[in-house]
């Protein structure tokens, strides 16, 4: 099984089992909230005069303890961080609006959650943040067409991680955010004290456990490292649906009620039952198709691709790949289609193999390669000089007079004379996030 | 801090004895633990700012659907089909809400009051609560989170954005504490 579990990263009426674990989720996240004092609005406060730093408590120790669990899973390979929602960055809006918050916080008291916890335990200044919660929501929907190209666009960075940022193993940093959190626990315990006022002798000793143990998941997180390529590629599944054949003899509403199947199977089996292999004129047809976003990824060697590629492809290594497929998340969008491409199709797979390994979706293969493109669109292209007799797997099997690149006929063929391409379609896009869906948003 | 006990123990709803809160650290560890379940089944952190805004957009469906047609912002809630009420944030917004009702019946605290500093009246209290609402999630929705979508979940995974969102929050509310401090103490 494969976590986070598909089925669940939506709710659906489909599936009602979605309405009840989230609702579970949001009962427990309540409980936990309104335990440890949450729905006291002077409790919430009191945090920023440094009298009581609950607030602050509550939040870094959950923090720390769900991003070492999360980091560790992911580095044990139970859990594919690729397919967990990471919240977009978006620098100018994500500064206003935070700075918004706080002042909000201070004067109402309260955050959403906690607002929840608060006004169902009867507090009325809860159930009055609630209200103005409403009124404030719908006051930004109301405003948001203003400034709608800054919300949108200003200092966006898509999918961004600290480690990215500062270019260090993420172990690392999951290590440095345990040891600055528990460096603050530190700080609020002596002002607790000083500012505060409080008698903090008789602190647990088992919170120094807690601390210690946090500590140690998180050298564990550096030491077991990130799954390896292979690791990631055998739990990769490949999601097929298909019509179903209806029975010679069926009436229409038999037809009719026909639900199309879903088959789950790994990224070996995909690639034996040529699920993920596209014809040249089904990728020639996506090239020219509103709908859809394709990516062209050439995979050979530069001399080559040089030589001779579909115009519109870029050239990237094999080797390049695994950091490239970061960015191809970081800007991901649901009707993106992207075609790995080589010769043949031997380092076409390789390329397949480590995109799909790191969760990047709606990865195609042209099938048979440069040479099968040629052959189908190229045939009568005078630039060509001929056929080289023989070739080997991976060797380009035309012969080219000049380094055009994508000067040549076929590179581009062109679209009115190739508007009925007859083909079997294999592309079928797989939804993963939408950069407005998950999250908060 | 309330510390209200009743004489009596009644059974009920209200009026039970008053429990302490949990000490902090081991609140903190069960919401970590809750957020990483969250995340390592669905995929998806917790929040709930942005229930507000989809039931919102339920409301201005229901009362005037052209108006969804002219707003942006409620056009990719409400548009169309779409019900702006099927997302997984709804069932956790009343999630919540339920289980801080359940933890205040099995701890005591359910009771109609208002929770404030010494030198601020109840209706004062109640306007300015009001009042910091509708700011907080007017900058929630521009953050496209809050300090649970945004802070917690995010800080949890280590997203960019969202370190900076919680800095700026923390900052804003420290910024302005010295304005409101006689609210508070």
């Amino acid at each position: 099984m494969n976590f986070p579990l598909q089925s669940f990263n939506a709710v659906s009426a489909t599936n009602p089992w979605t309405y009840v674990v989230f609702g579970l989720i949001g009962f427990a996240f309540g409980f936990t909230l309104e335990m440890s004092g949450f729905g006291n609005s002077r409790k919430l406060a009191a945090q920023f005069y440094f009298t009581e730093m609950t607030v602050l408590k509550v939040m870094f120790t959950a923090i720390i303890v769900a991003m070492v669990l999360t980091f560790g899973a992911s580095a044990l390979g139970i859990l594919d961080f690729g397919q967990v929602w990471v919240n977009t960055t978006y620098l100018s809006s994500g500064i206003v609006g935070g700075l918004i918050m706080g002042v909000g916080f201070i004067v109402g008291g309260f955050c959403p959650t906690t607002s929840l916890a608060s006004a169902s335990t009867g507090k009325i200044d809860g159930m009055f943040f609630i209200a103005g919660g409403f009124v404030g929501a719908f006051l930004f929907a109301e405003t948001e067409r203003f400034f709608d190209n800054w919300y949108n666009f200003s200092g966006y960075f898509g999918r961004l991680t600290l480690d990215q940022v500062f270019n260090i193993p993420v172990g690392v940093v999951v290590l440095l955010v345990v040891l600055m959190a528990l460096f603050m626990f530190w700080g609020s315990e002596q002002l607790e004290r000083i500012v505060g006022g409080r008698d903090m002798s008789n602190e647990p000793k088992l919170r120094l456990v807690g601390a210690g143990t946090v500590v140690v998941l998180a050298v564990a997180v550096i030491l077991i490292g990130s799954p390896s390529l292979e690791q990631k590629y055998s739990r990769v599944e490949v999601k097929r649906t298909y019509i179903q054949e209806a029975p010679a003899d069926a009436t229409e509403e038999e037809l009719a009620a026909l639900e199309p199947v879903s088959v789950l199977m790994s990224g070996d089996e995909a690639l034996q039952n040529r699920e993920i292999q596209i014809s040249p004129a089904e990728l020639f047809t996506t090239l020219y198709d509103q709908k859809l976003h394709p990516v062209m990824l050439d995979v050979r060697p530069e001399a080559e691709y040089n030589l001779f590629h579909v115009r519109g492809a870029q050239n990237i290594q094999v080797s390049e790949l695994s950091a490239f497929a970061k960015e191809l998340i970081a800007e991901y969008t649901p009707n993106r289609v992207i075609v790995v491409m080589s010769n043949d199709e031997t380092l076409s797979t390789q390329a397949w193999k480590v995109l799909v390994a790191e969760s990047v979706a709606n990865v195609y293969i042209l099938e048979g390669g440069l040479n099968n493109w040629i052959a189908f669109f190229g045939a009568d292209d005078p630039n060509i000089e001929g056929k080289v007799s023989n070739p080997l797997d991976e060797q380009l099997a035309y012969i080219f007079p000049a380094a055009l690149g994508d000067r040549y006929e076929c590179s581009a063929p062109d679209p009115q004379h190739n508007e009925e391409l007859e083909f079997e379609s294999k592309i079928q896009l797989e939804l993963k996030r939408d950069k407005s869906g998950g999250g908060c948003g | 801090m309330t510390t209200h006990t009743s004489a009596k123990t009644k059974k009920g709803l209200f009026n039970r004895p008053t429990k302490p809160y949990v000490h902090p650290y081991f609140g903190g560890m069960v919401l970590g633990i809750i957020l990483f379940l969250a995340m390592f089944l669905t995929g998806n952190g917790l929040g709930s700012s942005g229930a507000t805004s989809r039931i919102d957009a339920a409301i201005v469906d229901a009362v005037a659907p052209s108006h969804v047609d002219n707003t942006p912002y409620l056009l990719k809630m409400a548009g169309g089909d779409k019900n702006p009420l099927d997302d997984w944030i709804v069932p956790v917004f009343f999630g919540a809400l339920l289980g801080g009702f359940t933890s205040g019946a099995i701890n005591g605290r359910l009771k109609f009051e208002t929770t404030k500093g010494p030198n601020i009246s109840n209706k004062k209290r109640w306007m300015f609560s009001f009042l910091g609402g509708m700011i907080f999630l007017y900058g929630a929705r521009m953050a496209r989170g809050c300090t649970s979508g945004q802070a917690l979940t995010g800080g949890a995974t280590l997203s960019a954005g969202s370190w900076v969102v919680m800095l700026s929050i923390f900052a804003g509310a420290y910024g302005m504490a010295y304005f409101v401090r006689k609210m508070w103490n």
